[in-house]
């Protein structure tokens, strides 16, 4: 297999973006990943979206994105895992390039959401559940959260302040990302008073609805190095599943989608977990980063909470988790989320991370982790300075 | 989004009779039933009806609640350990929402869930409610 690269990377502003549709979104997100490559052509683009169909009734969206790239007759698809949607694209461009069938391929993700009235929003994210074993049930994904939540709190004696605590810290990474849909900051007490959506998640513990979309190209080392653009290396690729039904797993306060995909990304770049310096996670709730960040061993079981909360996952920690905002500062359009993990990556790892949110000392290796569901699926890059 | 009457009638052995499939090499219990056993690759099963009583592993009580389940709302969803132990996810019914904890004694029983449609058809299934009730 070859070394692969990511070159270049485009994202505009997240939020309810309602001057723009589906497709432009996409296309702006792409134009300016082109743009910032310097490549003067693509081999191939991957579309990661969970729900065109859903959300605005477009699907086929791999030939849509194309043409409207202006790059009509270019082979093109769309990837679908949920939420995973966006990493699944990109872990697709990687194989791609390092096959050795292609050498520029654009990694991209979107996801329009406000089309349509929030209820529709909320039918359209339960689809990534069990359909006729969870949601026919009136389960919703805040619900599914919630009630991993009350598991690791009745196992580990988790928080309300260790949960709001992460809500905070996104935030305060957030509000100096210039793309983030809230950038702005929050306060403990604002995340406990806020309305409860399904116990014990309040809505601050919950990521929003968004509409954006975010790109990145992926090459060869030779490609990346003749352009002269500032490029990571891409050093290991992992994907895992697990049950789509939560009632099915035997431990609810622990992601084994994400255990396999962190072990396998990480094994392949011949790294353990103690070599990564930061990650940008999957936050869809406030508890996900906590299960996650010990499912993936950054912390012992039970003990992430005590971490947030003692200021070891922020931007000056030791492990600084989100610098972006992660999903609940910076927006959660599905599709686009992994992707967007992959952007924020390589500006800490470029040097590049605007607002001050730069991660201090240059750091040389990082981790997105990107989940589908209720961590039915989850995907974990590992990048690298070159 | 309509559902055909087909869709819910192949759930009836679930959602009306708790049908689950049990595996000859493990022994295990599998609940919907599945026709591959996923920890020994086995095909051969039998079906069996689950027990109706179990405890609360984990709930949640959901305020928030999209669509047609917004005048249910606030209703409790919990995931519930049978005694045979085999878990399933349902809504718990005919109790204060507030007094819903983990490990709370459950049984299992035929009830109406919601209207699928625009003609509202009734789909029916299991809930829970309090193993005392």
């Amino acid at each position: 297999m070859r070394d692969v690269c990511v070159v270049g990377v485009g994202m505009s502003k997240w939020g309810e973006v309602w001057r723009k549709s589906l497709r432009q979104l996409f296309v702006d997100a792409a134009a300016d990943a082109v743009k910032n490559s310097g490549v003067d052509h693509l081999d191939s683009l991957y579309v990661g979206c969970m729900s065109g169909g859903m959300f605005v009734g477009q699907e086929h969206l791999g030939a849509l994105m194309a043409d409207y790239l202006g790059m009509r007759g270019l082979p093109a698809m769309r990837v679908e895992s949920a939420c995973a949607s966006g990493g699944m694209s990109m872990r697709a461009a990687y194989m791609e390039v390092a096959s050795g069938v292609s050498d520029i391929v654009l990694a991209g993700g979107v996801e329009k959401m406000t089309d349509c009235a929030g209820d529709d929003a909320t039918y359209a994210l339960a689809a990534a559940a069990d359909q006729e074993y969870e949601v026919f049930h009136g389960a919703t994904f805040p619900g599914l959260y919630a009630m991993m939540a009350h598991a690791h709190m009745a196992k580990y004696g988790t928080t309300r302040d260790m949960l709001s605590a992460v809500s905070v810290k996104n935030h305060k990474n957030g509000s100096m990302n210039p793309v983030a849909q809230y950038p702005f900051e929050i306060t403990m007490e604002g995340v406990a008073n806020s309305v409860m959506v399904a116990d014990p998640l309040h809505i601050l513990d919950c990521s929003p609805i968004t509409d954006g979309a975010a790109a990145v190209i992926v090459t060869t080392e030779e490609v990346a190095k003749k352009l002269g653009k500032p490029y990571i290396k891409v050093t290991g690729t992992g994907c895992g599943t697990d049950t789509i039904a939560l009632a099915q797993r035997d431990d609810l306060t622990v992601i084994k989608a994400s255990q396999i995909a962190a072990g396998n990304a990480l094994k392949m770049a011949g790294k353990t977990i103690k070599d990564i310096q930061f990650a940008e996670m999957h936050d869809c709730f406030t508890i996900a980063e906590l299960i996650i960040s010990e499912s993936i061993g950054v912390f012992e079981p039970g003990k992430a909470g005590a971490a947030v909360l003692a200021g070891e996952t922020a931007l000056d920690g030791k492990f600084p988790i989100n610098s972006s905002g992660g999903l609940k500062s910076k927006g959660h359009p599905v599709g686009a989320t992994g992707i967007a993990q992959i952007v924020e990556v390589y500006k800490q790892l470029t040097g590049q991370a605007e607002g001050g949110r730069q991660i201090a000392g240059s750091p040389k290796i990082g981790m997105a982790q990107n989940m589908g569901g209720s961590g039915a699926s989850s995907v974990v890059h590992i990048l690298e300075v070159a | 989004m309509t559902m055909f009457s087909s869709r819910s009638w192949r759930e009836y052995p679930q959602r009306y009779r708790l049908e689950a499939s049990k595996f000859k090499k493990s022994g295990k219990t599998y609940f919907p039933p599945r026709s591959i056993d996923p920890e020994t690759g086995d095909t051969e099963q039998e079906m069996v009806v689950l027990p109706d009583t179990g405890k609360i592993v984990t709930y949640t009580i959901i305020r928030v609640a999209p669509g047609m389940w917004g005048d249910q709302s606030p209703y409790a969803i919990a995931i519930a350990e049978l005694t045979d132990g085999t878990k399933l996810m349902a809504q718990m019914t005919d109790v204060d929402v507030e007094t819903v904890k983990i490990g709370m004694e459950v049984r299992v029983e035929f009830r109406r869930i919601q209207t699928e449609g625009d003609a509202g058809v009734i789909s029916y299934g299991y809930k829970f409610v309090p193993k005392w009730y």
